[in-house]
């Protein structure tokens, strides 16, 4: 399988096989994440980071990622300190930081940034999410936890909180339908899945139910995926408020779950997990993070022709 | 109504392109994308609501001037059955269906303002094409937003 070169935009061009690929190539590179083991195999290699907007996680798990197989890291800094603050287009900031460097992580706050990258680029452009789009690599990251946490065939999995906007959401259901996933979307009504994706996921195999109650569906389900629900997007807080108290998971709300059930975040979260289940066996947003890890080091080494 | 009555009300032209069967009421529309009138050009003829053989149809004629490839394929966005007729010297040399094309460029704008083909960026928009049973369908190749109702209304 040919990832040298290859730019990662969206999880719309990844095949299952693909996908196994690169989770198999990541699950060799734990040991490495961890300290367990010392890697030079991107040694000589340089990464840019090009974050638009901030999210450290993400940054810090490429970082770390380049850094545990012996790479270098190029940041871009701060956007208000940087040409782009003068009026550079992306464009050009990516013809001139593709002469300095290996391979760009890009997160960009509009849509679309990232293939409009891969346009301009000579090196292989990794989306680190862009606007509402897409975030290939937080997909993979959930994908793997999945795999490693749970099981990813057939898996019974209940994506909750901001389904419309949400990216990680609209990517993850993308890669889910590989894998015959039966998925229930739980979310307000005003912020459902968009109607486009919905229509998309099902034609590519996986069952989809629709629901606004954590309740009705958590009992069923192997995997809970909960996101934060964006306070930013509601105009009057006091519509937030009622929007974000429906779907909270306490400690009430675990009582008749499958004991091997596990909840995923992407994290930040805000009020919508419960601290106390974060001592439970179900918690298991924090070893996600971590997995961002791994996952990033096989996605470097593949693109970047280290790995095959 | 004849032949006759329909030659009195828009004219045989002698040199230029007929559209024929445009969608009823979007021959104006087509006027748009094909920058007309336009004063470097001979006469352009409309005739609305035309009663053809499947219905209420748009006709529109246009003195000395030949369709291009990526006129036509506009045109197909907003009305797929048109037939392109070139004519020269009174007489229809080519008749032409319009047809769908896969891919449009520059043609359409996104309507996701967040888009980044709607900023300053050295890009053109474009759009995958599809066809279904409800209609035609724009994907955009940047930020995958769909556009399926008022295509018209986003022409660029």
């Amino acid at each position: 399988m040919k990832f040298k070169d290859q730019h990662i935009i969206s999880m719309r061009e990844f095949s299952r096989e693909m996908i196994d690929h690169i989770l198999n190539a990541a699950e060799k590179m734990e040991p490495i994440a961890h300290g367990k083991h010392k890697s030079d195999l991107l040694a000589g290699k340089v990464l840019a980071v090009l974050f638009f907007e901030p999210s450290t996680r993400t940054r810090m798990s490429f970082e770390t990622a380049m850094i545990r197989l012996g790479g270098d890291v190029l940041n871009l800094g701060s956007v208000d300190a940087s040409s782009i603050a003068k009026g550079e287009t992306l464009a050009d900031t990516v013809r001139v930081v593709d002469g300095y460097v290996d391979a760009i992580v890009l997160r960009h706050p509009k849509e679309g940034a990232a293939q409009l990258a891969s346009e301009f680029s000579r090196v292989p452009i990794l989306n680190a999410g862009d606007g509402a789009g897409h975030h290939p690599t937080q997909t993979l990251l959930d994908l793997y936890t999945i795999k490693r946490e749970s099981h990813l065939e057939g898996i019974k999995i209940a994506l909750a909180g901001d389904l419309k906007y949400g990216r990680t959401v609209h990517s993850l259901c993308y890669a889910l339908s590989h894998y015959g996933a039966h998925i229930t979307l739980i979310s307000p009504k005003e912020l459902s899945m968009p109607e486009e994706i919905i229509s998309d996921i099902v034609a590519r195999g996986a069952k989809i139910v629709e629901t606004d109650s954590i309740e009705d569906a958590i009992n069923d389900v192997d995997v809970l995926y909960m996101t934060r629900i964006q306070k930013e997007r509601f105009p009057d807080p006091a519509e937030y408020q009622k929007v974000a108290n429906r779907l909270k998971v306490t400690m009430e709300t675990l009582k008749g779950v499958k004991p091997e059930l596990k909840i995923m975040h992407p994290l930040p979260r805000v009020n919508e997990i419960d601290t106390r289940i974060d001592d439970t066996p179900h918690a298991c947003y924090f070893k996600q993070a971590f997995y961002g890890v791994p996952v990033r080091m096989a996605l470097l080494g593949l693109v970047l022709g280290a790995i095959e | 109504m004849t032949e006759i009555e329909t030659e009195l009300r828009v004219r045989r032209i002698e040199n230029g392109t007929v559209i024929d069967h445009i969608t009823s009421g979007k021959a104006l529309i087509v006027l748009k994308i094909l920058g007309l009138p336009d004063s470097s050009h001979g006469v352009v003829s409309v005739l609305i609501n035309s009663h053809g053989i499947y219905g209420k149809k748009d006709v529109v004629k246009i003195e000395n001037r030949e369709l291009k490839a990526e006129e036509v394929d506009r045109i197909a966005l907003i009305a797929p059955n048109a037939t392109i007729n070139i004519i020269r010297n009174f007489n229809v040399t080519r008749k032409n269906k319009v047809h769908i094309p896969s891919f449009v460029e520059g043609v359409v704008g996104c309507i996701n303002p967040n888009c980044i083909s709607n900023s300053n960026e050295p890009i053109t928009s474009k759009f995958k094409v599809t066809t279904e049973d409800t209609g035609l369908k724009l994907r955009c190749f940047y930020c995958a937003r769909v556009i399926s109702e008022n295509i018209a209304e986003n022409l660029l």
